[in-house]
């Protein structure tokens, strides 16, 4: 028994060790430094309790940061769960090469985000951009990445090319559990494609839905990779007289506020990030939940 | 009756027909930026500029190209690609073996002390990177000098960094799994003598089998492409560089000359796609499990 005992200790000694020399003690002292003038130069770092916070909510640049990472975050959820949910169907139906397709529509997702941020920088700037010109189309002669209404949505459009075909899975897996029997009957009865995709395919897959809105949400809220390497934060643009980068998400305003040394700003951001973070996907999670029940 | 089965199996369904070619356009679409990496890849940086949409005059641009990228002075390719599989098999390694023993440990204690530490390990997931990254650097640095072990810009530094970051997720998912492995097993292996260690690596452990798997995919996918991570921890000219860092440091250096970026992407992407084209049963499958669970 004594010697269970000093199994159990040494099996989970790795794992917990690293799990609070890497996560638990930086998280709490993340806390800490958020109410700092932690600058990451000197090693004196002394409490200032909220003050962090409340200078937070009157910066323009981190409200604007904010604001736009909620409107990323909700064109996100829509765009690549539609696609996704459309690219589902496709995949599931009695085409041919149905595996193949699925195959290829889930090659973006395994390019790295700094990768497919230049890609599509290029993209973008240049093969659009010299279609446009070509075509004499004058709404394409212009990047979508160089105008401050365009930017979010040029993102967002990327973003549901790389996570679409994972999505998709989920949603492939979720159609592949229902019985096949419950369509065929209520297609014998008379409904039509559409009926039967809204009346019996999407309320038997709210579990899925629920799965896929909050890795989209999560994965959107914390975007940086992408954010890097597609736009850098511009174009520059203005928010209540005050000059702002355009597409600086939550996490690029961060990495920002660190690298010109303001360290404990940083952190206090990132703590808001955590706890905005939290609420909206424990709402998320909640509703979901509840329609699931319901339907 | 065959024959009436052949007939309409010969009978063309309009709509089958459009929604293929309306598939076969989307998977061009999907398709189409790796298209134009390839395209632009074996073009100059003139030719790119005058036209990007061209067919290329040369396609030995490509391979000047290519070994002008392996042959400049900036970045070391070939060492960030050593570097990166290093870093991710070991990840991976340390990851399994110890989240497997940990997951298994907390499901068949099942006391009330297992019960919560299972659930800190499962809330820790919420915590997003940014609130960690810059505390987490520091620690290391002060850690590293108290035991004179040099944690930042060494490989054992980030892979234990890995290891911290990929247990949770691992934990959960192999927790889920090694529940429904029936105990019985493991009582009669008990009775045949077996210590406990024991039953865990020629019992369970084979068992485990399906969900390492998804483990190891989904864990290799994030660390091969992970950039703050390393950036933070090995630094952005140390040592030890990742793809991503390489990529970026290019990219960097080489500013707006997209013939030698889109090279440097098509060589960060050339390697996962050869593993994909092989594994992609199996990475399917690994991506579904580990989301549904």
């Amino acid at each position: 028994m004594k010697r269970n005992r000093l199994v159990n200790v040494l099996f989970l000694t790795p794992s917990v060790f690293a799990f609070v020399m890497i996560i638990i003690i930086p998280f709490f002292f993340g806390l800490y430094y958020s109410m700092t003038d932690w600058n990451g130069v000197s090693d004196n770092v002394a409490f200032v309790g909220f003050r962090n916070f409340r200078d937070l909510f009157s910066a323009p640049d981190f409200l604007y940061s904010f604001l736009i990472t909620i409107a990323y975050t909700v064109i996100n959820i829509v765009l690549v769960n539609v696609v996704s949910f459309l690219l589902s169907l496709i995949v599931t139906s009695k085409i041919k090469r149905r595996n193949f397709y699925r195959a290829g529509f889930f090659v973006p997702y395994l390019i790295g985000g700094i990768v497919l941020g230049y890609i599509w920088q290029f993209i973008l700037n240049s093969i659009v951009v010299d279609f446009g010109a070509s075509m004499s189309i004058d709404v394409l002669r212009v990047s979508f990445l160089s105008l401050p209404d365009t930017v979010i949505w040029a993102m967002s459009a990327v973003n549901t090319w790389q996570y679409a075909g994972y999505i998709m899975l989920i949603y492939v897996a979720s159609i592949q559990s229902i019985p096949a029997s419950l369509m065929e009957a209520a297609s014998v009865d008379g409904a039509s494609y559409p009926a039967r995709v809204f009346h019996i395919l999407i309320p038997m897959m709210a579990n899925a839905f629920t799965i896929s809105l909050f890795l989209t949400l999560t994965s959107s809220f914390k975007q940086f990779d992408m954010n890097l390497t597609l736009t850098n934060g511009g174009p520059a643009t203005r928010f209540f007289e005050a000059p702002v980068k355009a597409s600086q998400l939550l996490a690029m305003n961060i990495f920002n506020t660190a690298t010109a040394n303001r360290m404990a700003e940083a952190q206090a951001k990132a703590v808001v990030l955590f706890v905005a973070l939290v609420v909206v996907s424990l709402v998320q999670v909640t509703v979901n939940k509840k329609k699931e029940v319901e339907m | 009756m065959t024959a009436r089965k052949s007939l309409t199996r010969l009978r063309v369904n309009p709509g089958l027909v459009l929604l293929e070619v309306l598939t076969i356009l989307l998977f061009i679409v999907f398709m189409f930026p790796f298209g134009m990496v390839i395209l632009n890849s074996a073009k100059t940086s003139r030719e790119i500029i005058f036209n990007a949409i061209a067919l290329p005059s040369h396609w030995g641009q490509l391979l000047t190209n290519i070994s002008l990228i392996f042959s400049n002075p900036t970045v070391d390719y070939v060492g960030a690609f050593i570097d990166s599989t290093v870093i991710t098999v070991l990840s991976l390694v340390v990851i399994v073996l110890f989240s497997s023993m940990a997951a298994w440990v907390l499901v068949r204690s099942n006391k009330a002390w297992s019960t919560i530490l299972f659930m800190v390990f499962v809330a820790a997931m919420v915590i997003p990177f940014q609130v960690l990254m810059y505390p987490l650097v520091r620690w290391m640095r002060v850690v590293g000098d108290f035991m004179h072990l040099r944690l930042l810009g060494t490989y054992h530094g980030i892979v234990f960094a890995y290891l911290g970051f990929g247990s949770p997720l691992s934990i959960f998912v192999f927790h889920g799994f090694i529940k429904n492995i029936p105990f019985e097993l493991e009582e009669a292996a008990t009775i045949d003598g077996c210590s406990k260690q024991c039953i865990f690596f020629k019992i369970v452990f084979p068992l485990l089998k399906p969900i390492i798997v998804t483990v190891l995919i989904l864990n290799g996918i994030w660390i091969w492409n992970d950039y703050l991570l390393p950036l933070l921890v090995l630094g952005s000219n140390g040592a030890v560089q990742t793809i991503p860092i390489a990529v970026t440091a290019f990219a960097g250096a080489y500013l707006k000359q997209w013939d030698l970026i889109l090279t440097s992407t098509l060589i960060a992407i050339i390697p996962v796609i050869i593993l994909y084209l092989f594994a992609q049963r199996y990475i399917i499958k690994g991506m579904v499990e580990g989301s549904i669970k």
